[in-house]
């Protein structure tokens, strides 16, 4: 019996982005179905009632939400290849560690600096900034976070990427300059096929958070 | 041979005693050091470099930390007989999502409940009791979360238990009158002898929020 696998996600969503490369990963056929945030689907309410967000995944009729408990579910129904999350109970505490550090303080930071100035906008920098090199000695020397192949970590971080040119322009920095081992290793990423062809082209991005900016009448 | 296992606590923190009823129902013994969160210890510091919040879990010398994550790693580590989280991924991936509702929704109503006064207070009451009324929703007729067995969600929500008598009291209203079954589905988690011994006395944890409050009220 054939699985139905839809993805319910919004092609800018960083969060979206992970479960795309977790899907193309497993070698899962899905259906990608573009949701407009301002006039969500009758089947996006219905499947995420609780926070009306994307990414959903809806495995034969039944919703999966939020991204990282999503990554788990795949790991866990396609366990036949490409594990995502380690063995080892430890190592799989400090991938679920850190991407829950992603989660804490990226989206908001970043949000922040296409949608404050001044001093608000200096201190989202610096914070981002650290936050990013804290993320950037996690990686040490290792080629990726899961170690020798993608893994967990890697896919939960690496969506960011599309948006750091974004940050940069609207926060007036380069994230290579602060942290070029962490460009190094989403380089890597991007070298494979599954990671290129589920993120967005990050000149898209900035037009995209420009169009936001103007619709929210945003300097 | 049994490796030490220390947990670096705070005796009111929910989050903290998801982790001693997690260790309790797995039979693991354990060493609770308070810590003073006005004056953390040099372990603590060392131990939760990135977050310096508690509770952390040392195995062996080596930290986990943030409590869901503290759990699922109790959870894989000991007891594989007696799982908190579920066998099938599906019901895997609800166990998490609303563990992560939890900490999403009902955590951030009550840190909005509790310093509030006058007008801000009766709004924050109301989302606070929606929030757990959701919950309540979700329980259904269940015994516990999971169903038959006490399990990951449970965990994540029946320390807020302890705090309901203190919050009545300092913010004038009835938990139980609004949510009778949640409360129900506590009495029955409080004869579990990991949660008897895992939760703070109702009265001293009013008279904890009592003095946090004039503190606060004194800035």
């Amino acid at each position: 019996m054939a699985d139905e696998v839809i993805l319910l996600d919004f092609w800018p969503s960083m969060f979206g982005m992970r479960c795309r490369i977790a899907l193309a990963e497993k070698g899962v056929k899905y259906e990608y179905k573009e949701e407009d945030l301002r006039n969500k689907s009758d089947l996006l309410l219905r499947m995420n009632p609780i926070h009306k967000k994307i990414p959903v995944l809806v495995h034969n009729g039944k919703p999966v939400c939020e991204s990282l408990v999503i990554l788990h579910y795949i790991d866990e129904v396609w366990s036949d290849k490409c594990p995502l999350l380690p063995s080892d109970p430890y190592q799989r505490a400090q991938a679920r560690f850190w991407a829950d550090y992603i989660d804490k303080k990226f989206y908001d930071l970043g949000r922040k600096l296409w949608t404050t100035k001044g001093e608000e906008q200096e201190a989202a920098k610096k914070e981002l900034i650290d936050s990013l090199k804290l993320l950037e000695g996690e990686l040490g020397d290792k080629p990726f976070y899961g170690g020798e192949k993608l893994g967990f970590l890697d896919i939960a971080l690496v969506p960011f990427y599309t948006w750091f040119y974004a940050y940069e322009t609207f926060g007036n920095f380069s994230i290579e300059a602060e942290c070029p081992k962490l460009i190094a290793w989403t380089k890597r990423c991007l070298e494979i096929e599954n990671v290129s062809k589920s993120l967005v082209e990050p000149q898209k991005v900035y037009d995209f958070v420009l169009q936001l900016k103007k619709a929210l009448g945003i300097e | 041979m049994a490796e030490e296992v220390i947990l670096l606590d705070f005796w009111p923190s929910m989050f903290g005693m998801r982790a001693r009823i997690a260790l309790r129902e797995k039979g693991v013994e354990f060493d609770m050091r308070e810590e003073d969160l006005s004056n953390k210890s040099p372990l603590l510091l060392k131990m939760n470099p990135v977050h310096k919040k508690i509770p952390v879990l040392i195995h062996g010398g080596k930290p986990v930390c943030e409590s869901l994550i503290i759990v699922q790693y109790i959870d894989e580590t000991w007891g594989h007989e007696s799982p908190l989280l579920p066998s099938d991924p599906y019901e895997r991936a609800r166990a998490r999502f609303w563990a992560d509702y939890v900490d999403k929704k009902i955590y951030l109503a009550l840190r909005t409940l509790r310093p509030s006064t006058g007008e801000a207070q009766e709004a924050a009451k109301k989302e606070y009791i929606e929030s757990l009324k959701v919950m309540e929703g979700e329980l259904g007729d269940k015994a516990y979360f999971g169903g038959e067995r006490f399990g990951y969600v449970d965990v994540s929500l029946i320390p807020f238990y302890s705090w309901f008598y203190g919050l009545e009291v300092l913010a004038n209203f009835s938990i139980k009158e609004e949510c009778p079954k949640l409360v129900a589905w506590a009495e029955r988690c409080m004869q579990r002898e990991s949660v008897a011994k895992s939760l703070p006395d109702q009265y001293k944890l009013y008279e904890y929020l009592l003095e946090r409050t004039k503190k606060l009220q004194a800035q």
